[in-house]
């Protein structure tokens, strides 16, 4: 999978995490733009690595502040 | 020439405060104060009657909030177990249980232990935070998966942290979630999945039996902390894992003194061949003093006294079964809808009348815990009761009455 179709497949998903319809971007944070709480969190992360069949564990994610960092992480996990 | 005068400061950045950090906290803390409600955190108990009963800020108070389970902090044996150890042993050890730090009593404390549960290697640490963070630390390292309910407690985080293992939650209690994230785990990585028996915050149980069997089925060890069921749960107090008929398929329980056994200190317990080598090899074990005589001679009293203890266990389920259906009746909202353990929480509707709450109770006379994110799940404040078998079924009823007269004041319930 190519990494827009990851991306693709991730704006999809984040839709109903997206409450306030905020614009999505490479540089949109989750925690200030997005305001996600950590149940948020945790429900958007589990919603990824069911669609994709992979782990972003705690560690990962502590890693991933933006959007574009997402996606780029997702589309390693993915191929590896 | 050595000038030694320091240089002048003019172009030296300005210092950075590394409390900035703590701001958000600090105002959420003094705005709660402002109101002119009693610091629900910095409560001083000046006497302690009995294991249900103080002086709290100067008032009589039922205690309610304590963890004091099996009401084994005055028992007339535990006690003089104690003073007699702190006269024949000293105040304390001054020394790491790996050096001159192990003495009869943690022995006699480690043995009755490995009796109270029925296996063979029992492992005291000094706190139920260090047993966590010493044995998961050190057994789950860089490269391997540790598998946790959303829920877990701060020293299980801590553990996991600290060893650096991969951490991968799923959703609190969730069976499915837990076993598709199993599934995904890399073929040959080290695989540790940690549950507790009884969830401290709202006060529900794991399904261990079902979560235990998916654990084995994909090759996991399995660690179950029952901080809060042992000596109350199960038919030998051993726990949720013993009540669900699962204890044999689990590799390690972590346990604490100072719920049901009265005192302080922490433990593992495990059948695996190999676990003596944690004493060498468990930093939180070894880097620190280990517990004074005096509480392991309590402590084994009272985990002795506990084995024969099921009176106590079918009070305490009368007083937990009363106090949840009296507050439901009332009109409050609960944790759980049955009730599950000694635990019995209060879902208050924010922090602020929470606060109010915790407050009007106090000043009924009734200690309860005022429990706040980030501990909380789901950003709740709780006021978490927890019931002791001391308890009389009047205090039960009492209680009862003082919720209703607080509820009303504060206009929690019509």
């Amino acid at each position: 999978m190519t990494e827009a179709e990851v991306d693709e497949r991730i704006r999809a998903l984040i839709e109903p995490f997206n409450k306030k319809a905020i614009e999505i971007t490479p540089a949109t944070t989750f925690a200030g733009d997005l305001e996600f709480d950590s149940l948020t969190v945790m429900d958007f992360v589990a919603a990824i690595e069911d669609e994709f069949d992979i782990i972003i564990s705690m560690n990962q994610q502590a890693e991933i502040e933006t959007y574009g960092q997402l996606v780029s992480a997702v589309h390693k996990l993915q191929d590896s | 020439m050595n000038d030694l005068t320091p240089p002048p400061a003019k172009n030296a950045a300005e210092s950075s405060d590394l409390f900035a950090k703590f701001d958000p906290i600090i105002e959420t803390r003094e705005a709660l104060l402002a109101r002119g409600v009693e610091d629900p955190f910095s409560l001083v108990m000046e006497k302690v009657l009995s294991p249900t009963r103080a002086i709290c800020n100067g008032r009589d108070t039922i205690l309610l909030g304590t963890y004091n389970y099996m009401g084994m902090t005055f028992d007339p044996d535990v006690l003089e177990a104690g003073k007699e150890a702190l006269e024949k042993f000293g105040a304390g050890t001054t020394g790491s249980r790996v050096l001159n730090g192990t003495y009869q009593g943690h022995r006699e404390c480690e043995d009755a232990l490995r009796e109270f549960y029925g296996m063979e290697h029992a492992m005291v640490f000094s706190t139920g935070y260090q047993a966590n963070l010493g044995i998961i630390s050190t057994i789950a390292g860089k490269g391997d998966y540790i598998v946790l309910d959303i829920d877990s407690h701060a020293s299980i985080y801590d553990g996991c942290a600290m060893g650096k293992a991969e951490v991968v939650p799923f959703r609190h209690n969730d069976i499915e979630a837990m076993e598709k994230r199993l599934k995904r785990i890399p073929e040959g990585a080290g695989k540790l999945v940690i549950l507790e028996g009884v969830y401290s915050m709202l006060g529900d149980v794991a399904p261990l039996k079902e979560m235990v069997a998916i654990a084995k089925k994909h090759g996991a060890m399995v660690l179950v902390d029952e901080a809060h069921s042992m000596g109350f749960i199960g038919e030998n107090g051993r726990g949720v894992a013993e009540e669900q008929g699962v204890i044999e398929d689990v590799d390690f329980i972590i346990g604490t003194f100072s719920k049901s056994v009265g005192t302080v200190g922490g433990f593992c317990v495990s059948n695996h061949p190999k676990f003596e080598i944690l004493r060498l090899v468990c930093r939180p074990y070894v880097f620190t003093a280990s517990l004074p005589p005096s509480v392991v001679a309590t402590a084994a009293t009272s985990i002795r006294k506990l084995m024969h203890g099921a009176n106590k266990r079918a009070h305490l389920w009368e007083n937990s079964k009363r106090l949840h259906a009296g507050l439901t009746d009332l009109g409050f909202k609960l944790g759980t809808d049955e009730p599950q353990s000694a635990i019995v929480a209060v879902i208050m509707p924010d922090l602020e009348r929470g606060a109010m709450m915790w407050e009007a109770l106090l000043k009924e006379g009734l200690y309860v815990n005022l429990a706040r994110p980030p501990a909380t799940p789901a950003g709740m404040t709780l006021l978490r009761c927890s019931l002791c078998a001391e308890h009389s079924p009047e205090e039960v009823e009492t209680v009862l009455a003082m919720f209703e007269r607080a509820g009303k004041a504060v206009g929690m319930i019509g």
